[in-house]
């Protein structure tokens, strides 16, 4: 008998292995027939699973969490047994604020300090001439894009709600919006950055793996009450999705895998530029200069598919940071209960294990993360909204 | 309603003729304080310049997302915006999902105000959807009839048959093979281009 599954997925490359599970049948071997819903919000994605629509969703990881406190919208407990994708994003800017950048760069300019503290030196250079401010896109409010930028540019000083203006963008109109002068940068997940200096009209200026080692981007979300009500179609999603992820992760298999995800009722765009994502090497200038990460974007392998709650401990961390809610105890521990490697690890059938106590993110600035410690370690930040 | 009483509504969405039907509906039904925005580049300064009460924006349009920023703390918000469809309301929001439409209101305005809103603009995206698939139907009905009248055309001349007996021949051979008139027809055009 096979069990029938709604499932929403946005076009990006980070929805591979839900798509790669339908489509190589992967779905199929594990009992579930399964109808993939392409969407054009992450609203919309978060609606639909809320109402029932969507049995389980392609969603950020930030608004699962979200979600379960309540955050910016309707209150729904969520599970996330499965990371869809680690990493993945990257920051593009306008050639112009390239140029800028590195006409300010003092040091290394892989270090993302040392492009931030440069970005900072650009930013009250514009003030001093009475410039507009920077405007940087990212994709929804609760993203990791959103962290990920404002992060990344604080740690050169540069406060993201005072210095620059934040804006959100659906990723479909990030490449039009730098191109016309509406965005100077964005933080965005695959294929849009190489969309954009594919078009001549952007730089890749960092991979978000050179902000943190390793950050939950993508999990697979269900409705906790879903969860508990139907324990076996879960393990067998979590199954399927595992496997796909096991197949995209084979060099051999890449050109296939892209070939599937190009489809027009998938992500609709070059197998060549999916391709590029998937093996971690990008075109990075318009000029053709490459650049090659082994953590560009992971897709199951290094342990990425079972989550890790210590990582959604940092997503609420953040949130506290950047006062899109007050610190409360009790909210960490719900954000952590998201993140649900229990329900991983039944379902591959293999014994639990603890967490592996080294820093589960990787951050290049700050003290290493804590999650029994968030107040201490949002301490040691000077620019945020928090105030202890 | 006075002009005062009415709240201030704005519709977002890149259709221009739904919106007009909606907009229609929503003046009929006394709203008289309606703007379209349809231009989604610098949306939300555009809210933001025209201060609404109510947002409707239908669920097809990506820049939903950019909506959902209203929710955060910023400077820029004079009032936060908070969305209709709250715990209590499965049934409204499961309506206005499947009918493809959300509305987002300000912080304040009574519950009781926005239902109507909310029940006008479901049952004109509904009404909306019914026109599309009409049309899309009447339009697929348009070709087949064209496709019929062409491959009636070649039978007469190849054959040498009335008009009737063209389409007798045809309607026969669809039914004894199963198929729709306009296949067979269908076949006949594309064979008439093999042979030529």
């Amino acid at each position: 008998m096979t069990t029938p599954l709604h499932i929403g997925f946005i076009p990006l490359v980070d929805a591979s292995a839900l798509i790669v599970a339908v489509d190589k049948g992967f779905a199929a071997a594990e009992g579930l027939d399964i109808t993939l819903t392409r969407e054009v919000s992450w609203s919309n994605v978060r609606d639909k699973l809320n109402i029932g629509r969507f049995d389980a969703a392609h969603l950020l990881a930030p608004v699962a969490i979200a979600s379960s406190l309540g955050l910016g919208h309707v209150k729904l407990p969520i599970v996330a047994p499965f990371n869809l994708g680690l990493n993945g994003n990257a920051i593009t800017v306008s050639p112009a604020l390239h140029a800028a950048i590195m006409g300010e760069i003092d040091g290394d300019p892989r270090n993302p300090l040392v492009t931030a503290q440069a970005l900072s030196r650009v930013v009250a250079a514009r003030r001093k001439a009475g410039a507009e401010p920077l405007t940087f896109g990212m994709t929804f409010p609760f993203s990791t894009h959103n962290y990920q930028l404002r992060f990344w540019m604080a740690a050169g000083g540069v406060d993201p709600d005072e210095d620059v203006h934040l804006v959100v963008l659906p990723p479909p109109y990030m490449v039009d919006s730098l191109a016309n002068g509406h965005v100077d940068a964005f933080c965005v997940g695959a294929p849009w950055n190489s969309v954009a200096v594919d078009l001549g009209v952007g730089q890749i200026l960092h991979f978000v793996s050179d902000i943190l080692v390793r950050a939950a981007e993508k999990v697979l979300a269900v409705r906790r009450g879903w969860s508990e009500k139907n324990p076996e179609t879960l393990a067998a999603l979590i199954r399927a999705a595992s496997h796909a992820a096991q197949f995209i992760e084979q060099p051999d298999n890449r050109a296939e895998a892209a070939h599937i995800l190009a489809k027009p009722q998938y992500i609709g765009v070059d197998a060549e530029v999916i391709r590029r994502t998937l093996d971690g090497r990008l075109k990075i200038s318009p000029d053709g200069t490459m650049r090659e990460s082994s953590r560009y974007l992971l897709v199951g392998r290094e342990g990425a598919a079972r989550p890790d709650p210590a990582q959604a401990a940092w997503l609420y961390a953040q949130m506290v940071r950047w006062g899109q809610t007050a610190m409360q105890p009790d909210a960490l521990k719900t954000a952590m209960g998201v993140f649900r490697p229990d329900l991983y690890d039944a379902a591959m059938g293999q014994p639990a294990k603890p967490g592996n106590g080294v820093d589960a993110v990787g951050a290049f600035a700050g003290p290493a993360f804590n999650p029994d410690d968030i107040a201490g370690h949002l301490a040691a930040f000077t620019i945020g909204r928090w105030k202890p | 309603m006075s002009a005062e009483s009415s709240p201030k509504i704005v519709i977002v969405d890149e259709s221009p003729i739904r919106a007009a039907i909606l907009e229609e509906g929503l003046r009929e039904a006394g709203f008289t304080r309606v703007v379209h925005i349809r231009e989604m580049q610098s949306l939300l300064a555009r809210i933001y310049a025209e201060d609404p009460d109510v947002i409707l924006i239908d669920l097809e349009n990506p820049s939903r997302d950019v909506l959902e920023a209203m929710f955060q703390v910023s400077r820029a918000v004079r009032r936060p915006i908070a969305m209709f469809v709250d715990q209590s309301d499965a049934a409204s929001i499961q309506a206005s999902v499947d009918a493809g439409v959300s509305a987002y209101i300000v912080d304040g305005l009574k519950k009781e105000r926005i239902k109507p809103i909310l029940d006008l603009c479901i049952s004109r995206f509904n009404a909306f959807s019914k026109l599309q698939d009409e049309l899309d139907r009447t339009k697929s009905a348009l070709e087949e009839r064209k496709v019929i009248d062409r491959a009636k055309g070649i039978l007469m001349k190849v054959k040498g048959l009335t008009e009737d007996e063209a389409y007798v021949l045809m309607r026969s051979t669809a039914m004894r093979e199963k198929k729709k008139i306009g296949e067979i027809a269908q076949s006949i055009l594309t064979a008439s281009e093999l042979l030529k």
